[in-house]
């Protein structure tokens, strides 16, 4: 039996492979929008106008209390028809079938705005005060002062919990496989049924898993150096 | 939106099922885990060498994996080992090891202990050594210094953080149901199966997670408000995992 596990271990390695790219694509471009969405949330908690602020909080509240493979396949059923009902709209027949690679990244984007959300809005808030007066004083445009003093000055508060998160959404693209997404997971479920090796093929997934979140840990803690720089040092936390 | 379902004492058989399971297996799990966890934590601090060796590698391998990978894992990969054994299927335990909800509860106690067990770890390094020998001048034994002073001590610095972990604990819940086990997901699935509505019964599952979570966290904030010594702290009222929000470490 040992034997035939092997050979099948060997047979999946290139599926597997390419799973795990696929994985890491979808987790890329997953949090780079989910940086965009929690960065326009963070603004919009944080502004003046209370409808705004409303609005965020609700997103941000409702996506963090609700399970995130509710979410997902919530969203997924959801965002398909919505895009159905809009084509109908446009006076244009026929159903939308959503690329799973596009489902996969907005669902995990949208859910993950709403934790960087508060993860962003907590370290602008950090932020001393008197540096953005200063920057005011100076006569910085909203923008420059936003994207001069803000962005830099948050970052070193910021990026312990976008570490945090990076971590967690490269375990929650797992879930993904429950829509029938053929990612690393959804590949190594095929790969355990076809060979009946559930045992190797779900500790070689944790495995995967392992050397992805490990390698991200790493790289974080020298990005967290690199934005740290010209700060006094610091003990570890 | 089409909710006329719900008045089919079938489908409510279903929706109560699930969340009867749902609460008994974050009782379970939050009970056993935070069992694990003081001995984990424990472990690692105090542990001989190669003890703390095997908690570290554990809590590494159990935060660094998706929590369903290790629910296949243990449901699917040992659970069709131990399908192999000889004699295990006329043995009393059988009915335990065939039941999802044994695996369910596995995994989490499991994930619980590894995550809290970190938390924990943290939490007992920053009660200061000076509480531990005044409770040694004492008299107390080693034991007791524990279990009176420096387990309580510890709890104290992160409850906050440990009432976040269960919240996250019941959030993960609906991951069982790719095992087949009836939680609240699984019922939702099946009605939706069966009166081929895509949208309504997910919804209302939504709308119960929401409620739960928000009276699960009402109720932990009476928790840590009665905990003996609580500072009344400010937190944000949902969780996000990791160190990040762990205000253990001074």
């Amino acid at each position: 039996m040992n034997t035939v596990s092997q050979e099948g271990l060997l047979d999946w390695a290139g599926p597997i492979l390419q799973g795990a790219l696929t994985t890491l694509e979808i987790a890329v471009l997953a949090y780079a929008i989910g940086l965009v969405l929690g960065l326009i949330g963070a603004s919009a908690r944080l502004s003046p106008w209370a409808p705004l602020r409303g609005l965020a909080t609700a997103y941000s509240t409702a996506v963090r209390a609700v399970p995130e493979l509710l979410l997902i396949i919530l969203l997924y059923y959801a965002g398909s028809q919505a895009l159905t009902a809009l084509i109908h709209a446009m006076g244009l027949p026929g159903q939308v079938a959503i690329n799973g690679f596009v489902t996969a990244v907005g669902v995990l984007a949208f859910v993950q705005g709403a934790y960087m959300t508060e993860v962003l809005r907590g370290a602008i808030l950090a932020i001393p005060k008197g540096q953005l007066e200063a920057a005011d004083a100076f006569g910085f445009s909203t923008w420059a002062r936003f994207h001069r003093i803000v962005i830099p000055a948050m970052l070193p508060n910021a990026l312990p919990g976008m570490s945090n998160l990076w971590l967690i959404l490269i375990k929650d693209t797992a879930l993904i496989s429950v829509i029938g997404f053929s990612e690393l997971f959804f590949t190594i479920q095929q790969a355990a049924a076809s060979t009946r090796a559930h045992f190797l093929f779900y500790a070689a997934a944790g495995a995967i898993y392992l050397l992805m979140t490990l390698t991200s840990t790493a790289l974080f803690a020298r990005l967290e150096r690199y934005v740290r720089r010209g700060q006094p040092a610091q003990e570890e936390a | 939106m089409d909710f006329s379902w719900l008045a089919d004492p079938f489908y409510q058989e279903y929706l109560l099922e699930g969340f009867v399971n749902t609460l008994w297996l974050v009782a379970v799990s939050a009970v056993g885990g935070l069992i694990l966890a003081v001995a984990v934590a424990m472990a690692r601090l105090k542990g001989p060498r190669p003890l703390a060796w095997f908690a570290h590698g554990f809590t590494t391998v159990m935060r660094g994996t998706p929590l369903l990978v290790q629910l296949f894992f243990f449901y699917y990969g040992v659970g069709r080992l131990l399908e192999g054994i000889p004699g295990i299927q006329d043995s009393l335990i059988w009915p335990i090891l065939r039941d999802p909800f044994f695996y369910g509860a596995l995994t989490f106690i499991l994930s619980v202990g590894a995550y809290s067990g970190e938390v924990l770890r943290g939490a007992l390094l920053s009660v200061p050594p000076g509480e531990r020998e005044a409770g040694r001048a004492f008299g107390m034994s080693p034991f007791q210094v524990f279990f009176r002073l420096w387990l309580p001590r510890a709890v104290q610095l992160c409850l906050p953080t440990l009432t976040g972990e269960m919240i996250l604990l019941l959030k993960s819940v609906p991951l069982v149901s790719t095992i087949a086990l009836m939680d609240l997901l699984q019922a939702a699935n099946i009605i939706r199966d069966e009166t081929f509505l895509v949208y309504e019964p997910l919804m209302l599952i939504a709308g119960i997670y929401l409620a739960m979570t928000l009276v699960l966290t009402v109720v932990l904030r009476q928790v840590e408000r009665h905990f003996p010594g609580m500072q009344p702290t400010r937190h944000r009222w949902l969780p996000i995992r990791g160190k990040e929000q762990a205000p253990c470490k001074n």
